[in-house]
């Protein structure tokens, strides 16, 4: 056994000062946790290369009933807008998830990404003319126009703005009290653009009627290459593309962060956030800096969402979207990427199509009419209630957390512990 | 005035003579209260470069208190304290960990749903640079720095005995392991002092033998001042080169082990007025 064991232990230590993230049984384990690191990007990248084809070339040749299919159950429109709820999931889970900060208000974010969109991409702003690489609408010349590509950092990074001058105050409460203020500046600030047409005769936010056309998006140099030079409101295979890579963007940069030495603040201050300060981490800037990247993902997802429904309105940004891109998160797996992808994908479908057409289905099935869509909220309910009491730790959870949720916890008797082990040496 | 005068001149010769240590911390006249209550009443406390000192005193002595000043978590009412020559009074305690004051915690207080190696890590926040930028793009030096620091995490955890649990979440080290683990953590802060609250809880008295032995090492490898909160007198009487005794908030005596074991006050603060028997005769 002994001889067995140790050429084992020997190639362990020898891969030991790479990023490994073996458990104590060796090479056998990190193999398999290399290749888990893997399949989720080789899957997601798949499978948005197999929908885009499939939607792009496939599908317009193929036969009436198949495409009615697709077209009923799951339209092109309705995958944007799930790829598009899964890049704010995303950047919610930065703060949630990573952080362990509770926010309630995250819609704050998304509403100000999209005026953003809505003020620098559209006619809007009649008094003044200014175009930089933006593609106006003919007729539509006055106004702000900017590049979509250009509109997207400027967004995100006008949320970060936001996100620490939200945080600033905010960020010394804790947990329920954070949880409270958070959901008042996510109620606020749809209130000012709802209101706003009338600032002191200056028109921020047209009021409810919200900004509307936004400009299409530019492809630049991809036009060479077969994409439309201009992706308008029915191009949406192709905006598909630009989602996928704007989800992408989310998704690797939490990753990235989350390896990082900010990722781990954030986790130590998730776990223990006074023993965190006792170790030199700065709690305020580190969680400012988790609401400034939460805050920029969601402002690119604000964009996103803007140019996928063709402008912005204050109604948009209700209370209920803060609350279902946190139900995302926890269904999906708080902590970890891929899950909150998935969970986000897979709510946002039942919202805002696998339901009424279930419904319909259904209907149609047992002679009745029951207006489906109307109980969403209802089958949200009874999602998560199913999954507190059968799977808590999401559909994917973070390596760490399934531990925690599935094991006993070991705290109380662990003085207990120790004196026998002693004992044992 | 001549008094002050002649001591003045009494410490001045003794530089003179045989250098005594430069302090590696010192807390001069701390005062605490809460509210009405004087919790810590003038204390002078100062921690010698490369010493082991104690502080003990019975239970509502004000000892969480005073460490607690130290550590940056409490605002003294009155009174400095300075870590080497800086003062770092009423700094927030993140500041005073990064300019080198590190500590353990009496009840263990690792990042349970971390690795071994990330706890130590964390540790060495406040001495890594790279900010979201460049770990996104991972440049060279965020990397060379991830790559430095796991291998500094890497010798620390070995230091401490500990390095082949390194990729195990630390909730699910045995206990022991969780105690080396907090002081792995807290020496990657590179600190200057390292303050142990209460270590030794839990421990059977061969694991508290080993202990001192390890203290010891902690000093002489690392080159760290330590300051022990304990209460296993047989630990402290054996590790401590001065002993400081707090009783309602007021240091009743100083000394090397050997007279506090004998001091009449301290006796009488552990046992009460009627006291006659010194403690530490059991051993």
């Amino acid at each position: 056994m002994a001889t067995t064991a140790a050429p084992a232990t020997d190639t362990r230590v020898k891969n030991g000062d790479g990023t490994g993230r073996g458990g104590g049984d060796g090479a056998g384990v990190r193999r398999r946790h290399r290749l888990g690191d893997r399949i989720w990007p080789l899957g997601f990248a798949l499978a948005a290369v197999l929908v885009f084809v499939l939607y792009q070339w496939i599908l317009p040749q193929a036969p009436a009933g198949v495409s009615d299919f697709f077209q009923t159950w799951l339209p092109m429109s309705t995958i944007n807008q799930c790829v598009i709820w899964a890049t704010m999931a995303v950047g919610l889970n930065v703060v949630v998830g990573y952080a362990g900060l509770l926010d309630l208000g995250y819609v704050a974010f998304w509403a100000i990404g999209g005026y953003v969109a809505g003020w620098l991409m559209s006619g809007f702003f009649g008094q003044w003319q200014i175009n930089f690489f933006g593609h106006p609408a003919p007729g539509q010349e006055s106004g702000i126009h900017l590049s979509f590509w250009l509109v997207l950092p400027l967004a995100g990074l006008f949320c970060a703005l936001w996100g620490v001058i939200i945080g600033a105050p905010t960020l010394r409460l804790k947990s329920d009290y954070l949880a409270l203020v958070t959901l008042g500046f996510g109620e606020i600030i749809p209130e000012v653009f709802k209101n706003g047409e009338n600032i002191n005769g200056f028109n921020l936010s047209n009021g409810v009627k919200g900004i509307t056309p936004l400009d299409p998006i530019s492809t630049g140099p991809f036009a060479y290459l077969g994409v439309p030079e201009e992706l308008g409101p029915f191009d949406e295979t192709w905006k598909f593309v630009i989602y996928v890579l704007i989800a992408t963007f989310a998704v690797f940069v939490s990753l990235r962060i989350r390896e990082g030495r900010l990722g781990r603040a954030w986790l130590a201050i998730r776990e223990d956030e006074l023993a965190a300060s006792m170790m030199g981490v700065p709690l305020m800037r580190t969680k400012l800096a988790a609401y400034a990247v939460g805050a920029f993902i969601g402002g690119i997802g604000g964009v996103a969402y803007a140019s996928a429904v063709g402008g912005v309105a204050a109604e948009d940004f209700a209370f209920s979207s803060s609350i279902i891109l946190l139900a995302m998160v926890v269904l999906g797996g708080m902590g970890n990427v891929w899950g909150v992808m998935l969970g986000a994908l897979v709510l946002q479908w039942i919202n805002s199509n696998g339901l009424a057409k279930a419904g319909e289905a259904i209907n149609q099935a047992v002679g009745k009419d029951l207006n489906f869509p109307s109980y969403n909220f209802l089958v949200f309910g009874a999602i998560l209630i199913l999954m507190m009491l059968f799977r808590r730790e999401g559909l994917l959870p973070e390596t760490r957390t399934r531990q925690v949720l599935r094991e006993p916890d070991r705290g109380g008797a662990e003085p207990a512990d120790a004196e026998l082990e002693g004992e044992r040496r | 005035m001549t008094d002050t005068r002649d001591a003045d001149t009494r410490d001045a010769d003794t530089t003179d003579t045989d250098t005594p240590a430069p302090l590696a911390m010192s807390a001069s006249g701390i005062t605490i209260r809460f509210g009405g209550l004087v919790a810590i009443g003038n204390v002078d406390f100062t921690i010698p470069e490369r010493g082991i000192v104690s502080l003990i005193g019975p239970n509502g002595a004000g000892k969480t208190t005073f460490f607690n000043v130290l550590t940056g978590l409490y605002r003294p009412s009155n009174g400095r304290v300075l870590l080497g020559s800086k003062d770092v009074t009423g700094m927030s305690p993140h500041k005073v960990a990064s300019l080198g004051l590190a500590r353990t915690f009496q009840n263990i207080r690792l990042f349970n749903l971390m690795t071994a190696e990330e706890n130590v890590l964390v540790g060495m926040h406040s001495r890594m640079r790279s900010g979201i930028v460049r770990t996104v793009l991972r440049t060279p030096g965020q990397r060379r720095e991830e790559r430095e620091g796991r291998e500094f995490a890497r010798e620390l955890l070995e230091f401490v005995g500990i390095g082949a649990v390194a990729q195990e979440l630390s909730r699910n080290l045995s206990y022991g392991d969780q105690r080396r683990l907090e002081v792995a953590r807290a020496l990657a802060l590179r600190p200057r002092v390292l303050l142990l609250d209460e270590p030794t809880a839990g421990m059977n008295p061969q694991e508290s033998a080993r202990f001192v032995e390890f203290v010891h090492r902690v000093r002489d490898e690392r080159g760290v001042s330590i300051l022990l909160i304990e209460h296993d007198m047989s630990v402290v009487m054996r590790v401590s080169e001065r002993v400081t005794v707090l009783d309602r908030g007021e240091k009743i005596a100083e000394g090397p082990p050997e007279e506090i074991k004998s001091d009449e006050r301290v006796i009488e603060a552990y046992l009460g007025k009627t006291g006659t028997h010194g403690y530490g005769e059991d051993e």
